[in-house]
């Protein structure tokens, strides 16, 4: 018999010296929790008993085994933030794959430019709060990728670095960091730019007037075709990414994949994407079957799948819009979530001034999410509390 | 007379500049504090409409303070503040038109400006007319400090230049349009707001860890 199968029932006799007074309730909290006690009885001078001793205290004379474990979410210390961050660059390296294979080292410069950016002021924004900077949960390395794949080929690098600085400055720090934001970090240095710098980021940056005729350069990006001129690449191009377009957005095949493999490894939530798609096509294909073309809205002729495949849409389902602090917590509020994100993108897509309305979309229902989240409080399990009186 | 019993003269001027400042502390108008800053030209003409408008009014009310019944008392203060509200708002359209025409209906919201209504309910509806003078223009000038310091922010990083001349643009500075639009308003408030407190939380914690000591 070891030391400390004799804990519950002497444990304040046995080791008066060697435990420190404030020991006394752990010691007895040994009866229920043998593995927190070993990691505990390394204050008494006996290791060497302490392997074998840590599984006798559970084995009661019964068929029965009765196990008893702190809780999987105190137990389970996979589920870090790192972790969750490196998957989701995991997910990202596909797109940005696909965009320097589409975009060479244009994607390659911007991408650079805003990543080291963003992790410089994270550093420098952090300490200014006189807090450790964390650049080594990836946080800050997932928002430059995500502004720089939201970016057109052509952004000169200061317009990185600026959209880097409002969107680690402005969309996170200011709040209290990561957590604590209330918007999407990437999508509100990317409104900053977009907004201030139209000149350099509007349609025109798009479109090489020097390029080759065939080069996807030189064409205008799909969502600017279809308001100006009616008309769409052919799907399969949509598919596969050769069109033009923000870094990130052209190929909508890298964009489900990497996005698959988060929903499968539980990084992204599956509802948010689900309800993104479901309500984007049935908004699309209402108004094609019930109102049809309109002469003065061009992008009214776009059909179900020119919507989901153009644009950035994908890319923002699976990879922005999912991001854990700025989405709702509770499964109804996600599919709220995701359909008002889809709604605000079919009617600015449709109505508005800009080509694209993804953004924006994002930005709108992220200044939501505090009241959905008040609207879909979960039932707890047993029922709701009663009212009194 | 109850004059006696407020702060002094000198004392309402500084403390309507800094520790009273109308927009830093008491968070008041921020309406034209938002809406007139995207440049320094509109910014400093509104904060001179607002010192004559609060120097006349706060001289008036000041003057009839033994007159007013406590029930009518804002009613007063209100038309008081409109007639001269009345006078500077076609000042500015008969003498700088285009001004005028900038500021829109921020100089007539002067009227609603919580700034000008409380002074008359804090300072002059209870203390002498030179009391109520100083309260007036440190509380205009502080104003003022506020709008320059938004205005400023948002001219140079915006357009680049400052009252209209070219400073950062002179470097080559290409101007953030945000910042000349309505979330630049917001952003260099919060932000400034923020600075602000930081610094006057910085300031206070020497002192108050002695006289904890």
């Amino acid at each position: 018999m070891s030391d400390e199968g004799k804990k519950p029932q002497g444990a304040p006799e046995a080791e008066p010296k060697a435990a420190p007074p404030g020991d006394k309730p752990e010691v007895q909290a040994a009866a229920e929790k043998p593995a927190a006690a070993a990691a505990e009885k390394k204050a008494p001078a006996k290791p060497a008993p302490k392997k074998p001793a840590a599984k006798k205290p559970v084995v009661v004379e019964t068929p029965y085994t009765l196990h008893v474990a702190p809780s999987p979410h105190v137990a389970n210390t996979s589920l870090t933030t790192r972790g969750l961050m490196v998957d989701v660059v995991l997910g990202l390296a596909l797109v940005v794959l696909a965009a320097v294979w589409f975009f060479r080292w244009h994607a390659v410069l911007v991408l650079a430019v805003s990543t080291v950016s963003c992790l410089i002021f994270e550093a420098i924004f952090v300490r200014m709060r006189g807090r450790q900077a964390t650049l080594d949960d990836f946080s800050a390395v997932i928002t430059g990728i995500i502004l720089g794949l939201s970016l057109p080929w052509s952004t000169p690098w200061w317009i990185c670095v600026v959209a880097a600085m409002i969107a680690i400055g402005l969309g996170k720090v200011i709040f209290g960091s990561l957590g604590q934001n209330i918007f999407n970090p990437a999508m509100v240095g990317r409104a900053f730019v977009m907004v201030s710098f139209s000149a350099y980021l509007g349609a025109g940056a798009y479109v090489d007037p020097h390029g080759a005729a065939q080069s996807i350069l030189s064409q205008a990006t799909p969502l600017t075709a279809a308001r100006t001129a009616g008309t769409m690449p052919e799907l399969w191009f949509l598919f596969l990414g050769n069109t033009n377009g923000s870094l990130g957005e052209t190929s909508a095949l890298a964009s489900i994949l990497g996005g698959l493999y988060l929903v499968v490894r539980r990084t992204a939530s599956w509802e948010i994407p689900t309800a993104m798609v479901v309500v984007l096509a049935a908004l699309a294909g209402a108004m094609q079957l019930f109102v049809g073309p309109n002469p003065a809205l061009l992008a009214m002729k776009m059909t179900v799948l020119e919507h989901l495949l153009s644009g950035a849409f994908l890319f923002g389902a699976f990879f922005i819009a999912t991001d854990p602090v700025t989405s709702p917590l509770s499964r109804q509020g996600k599919f709220y979530f995701g359909a008002g994100v889809s709604f605000f993108v079919w009617l600015l897509r449709t109505f508005s001034n800009y080509p694209e309305g993804l953004m924006f979309a994002i930005l709108l229902m992220n200044s939501l999410v505090p009241l959905i989240n008040r609207w879909t409080v979960p039932e707890p399990v047993g029922g709701l509390v009663p009212k009194r009186g | 007379m109850s004059s006696t019993d407020g702060p002094t003269a000198g004392e309402r001027f500084l403390n309507g500049i800094l520790p009273e400042n109308p927009v830093y502390r008491s968070l008041l108008g921020m309406c034209p504090v938002l809406a007139v800053t995207a440049g320094m030209k509109p910014a400093m003409t509104m904060a001179g409409a607002v010192l004559f408008v609060l120097v006349m009014a706060n001289i008036i009310i000041s003057l009839i303070r033994n007159l007013l019944q406590a029930h009518l008392r804002i009613l007063v203060f209100t038309l008081t503040i409109a007639a001269f509200v009345t006078i500077i708002d076609r000042f500015l359209a008969a003498f700088m038109y285009s001004m005028s025409k900038e500021l829109g209906p921020y100089i007539p919201l002067i009227i609603v400006n919580c700034i000008i209504i409380s002074r008359c309910e804090v300072c002059s509806s209870k203390q002498r007319v030179f009391t109520a003078i100083a309260d007036a223009v440190g509380v205009s000038l502080g104003f003022a400090l506020a709008l320059a310091s938004i205005a400023t922010v948002r001219e140079l990083l915006g357009s680049g230049t400052w009252f209209g001349l070219p400073i950062l643009s002179a470097l080559g500075w290409k101007g953030w349009a945000v910042m000349i639009l309505p979330p630049g308003a917001f952003l260099a408030l919060g932000v400034l707001l923020g600075g602000v407190n930081w610094y006057g939380q910085r300031k206070k914690t020497p002192s108050t860890e002695v006289a904890k000591g």
